[in-house]
């Protein structure tokens, strides 16, 4: 049985003393507009990545902090070693810059009013050119799990993935949790059903009515819209699986915390707090939820799937987990830790966090996971109601 | 593989298909552990991660896996029946 403490773990220490386990410069446009820039400035310097996305105009209030969340959460997640942020107008671009300064990487915002785009992504190149050569000179370093910050949620789920791959990171996590390292979880509405688990694991009164209050809030969201679920949660893959209701579904999905404490429930966006299990507010949309959990810092991804979801995020690796055969069969070039023999009950749960412990060794230490490879690069803004 | 239905729980209401299973044909029932649940005989075709009712269940019945109820019955289910959404509805959420 392989004990986390003893996994050869090799990473970037960053400035803030937290370790990253990829080297990222990325071009991070603060809002819709500034796409255009950054991957302009991204298609001239090589090891640059541009981060598109659809948002950052006319938010407002809660909606708008979280993008400022996730915006700067990425860019100070310690998968990315430097920053270059490009907005329309100084102000909303400082902000972000000024959040992700903290962690002490190298970062710079440049904005396009006054400039246009063109002037701006020769600015920004020099700028993003002299970050690249500063990250390539960066080298890996052995840290200890401890230092490790990573996140998990499902998707396209069947009924095999309560039966293999959501069992497996449980009892990986409940052996991280030992060795001491920090986990993310989340899915809010998905875990209807199974609710009383999560509520039971919650390590104090403080921490069960945070819990409480995201999942009174997500779950009314939902029901106040009046109408059927089923198609969207469980969703029409889920069906297709074999999946019937919510509750079956939470109830595997809920498998992935193993036996694991709730040590917070946070805000979406939101870096945890020492270590052990988080929970985490968020959408059981796979992309926003991945994204969240980069931004709250987790730097790999544990997802367990049963159908494929072929899912990826341009800075966390996502290392694929499934158990359902036809999966494995027509799809195999997604998957990146086979389970199928828990099905045939030829591997037991041990055995499988064994194999899931090791391909989560050697994608910390640099192998490329399949959505890597794959260039599955999805990153998406959590949009919380209308702009203004 | 000698079984075709994989249980969570030992008591369940109803097993998952391991791989497509034939109506009609007698299968193997065991739980994650390896501890062997009988056999049922199929009612209708099954297809993989599908559900099989491992015994009769009454209308407005909860439905049990994982030990604990996942939905309920909305129609009379046989024993060696497919169980999905023509048969079983969410206890929550409902409209």
């Amino acid at each position: 049985m392989i004990n986390p403490s003893k996994l050869k773990l090799t990473g970037y220490r960053r400035p803030d003393g937290r370790y990253g386990i990829r080297n990222h410069v990325v071009i991070l446009p603060v809002d819709d507009i500034s796409n255009a820039a950054a991957e302009g400035v991204a298609s001239l310097i090589k090891g640059t990545m541009a981060l598109p996305h659809a948002y950052g105009r006319l938010q407002f209030g809660e909606d708008l902090e979280l993008t400022f969340r996730t915006l700067a959460g990425t860019g100070r997640n310690p998968n990315v070693a430097a920053v270059v942020v490009i907005g329309i107008e100084p102000k909303w671009t400082d902000r972000i810059v000024k959040e992700i300064a903290k962690t002490g990487k190298p970062v710079m915002g440049f904005s396009i009013e006054r400039h246009g785009d063109l002037r701006t992504i020769e600015a920004a190149s020099r700028k993003a050119l002299e970050f690249v050569q500063y990250a390539t000179l960066l080298q890996r370093e052995p840290f200890p799990v401890k230092k490790l910050v990573m996140s998990t949620k499902c998707g396209e789920s069947d009924t095999t993935t309560g039966l293999s791959s959501c069992p497996t990171v449980g009892r990986v996590f409940e052996r991280l949790t030992k060795a001491g390292a920090t986990m993310i979880f989340g899915e809010t509405s998905e875990l209807t059903g199974g609710e009383d688990i999560v509520q039971s694991r919650c390590i104090n009164k403080k921490v069960l009515g945070n819990f409480n209050k995201m999942f009174k809030g997500y779950t009314d969201l939902i029901v106040g819209q009046g109408v059927d679920l089923l198609g969207s949660q469980p969703t029409e893959g889920n069906i297709r699986g074999g999946l019937t209701t919510i509750e079956e579904k939470a109830m595997g999905n809920i498998q992935k915390i193993g036996r694991c404490k709730v040590q917070s429930a946070l805000e979406p966006a939101v870096e945890p707090k020492g270590p052990g299990l988080h929970f985490m507010d968020s959408s059981s949309a796979a992309a926003e939820m991945i994204t969240l959990c980069g931004a709250g810092g987790s730097v790999v991804h544990y997802f367990p799937t049963g159908q494929g979801n072929v899912i990826g995020n341009p800075i966390v690796p996502v290392i694929k987990l499934s158990g359902n055969p036809l999966t494995l069969e027509t799809m195999s070039e997604h998957i990146d830790v086979d389970l199928t023999g828990m099905l045939r009950v030829e591997m037991n749960l041990d055995q499988a966090a064994d194999l899931a412990l090791k391909v989560l060794q050697d994608t910390i230490n640099g192998k490329f996971t399949a959505a890597e490879g794959l260039r599955h690069d999805e990153f998406v803004i959590t949009k919380l109601y209308r702009s203004a | 593989m000698k079984h075709g239905i994989l249980l969570h729980e030992h008591k369940d209401d109803v097993g998952v298909a391991v791989h497509d299973l034939k109506k009609g044909t007698t299968i193997g029932a065991v739980t994650l552990e390896g501890k062997k649940v009988g056999s049922v005989k199929l009612l209708h075709n099954v297809p993989l991660g599908h559900k099989v009712a491992m015994r009769d269940l009454a209308k407005e019945k909860p439905v049990i896996k994982y030990g604990r109820p996942v939905g309920k019955a909305v129609a009379e289910i046989a024993r060696g029946a497919w169980v999905h959404t023509h048969n079983v509805k969410t206890l929550r959420w409902s409209v």
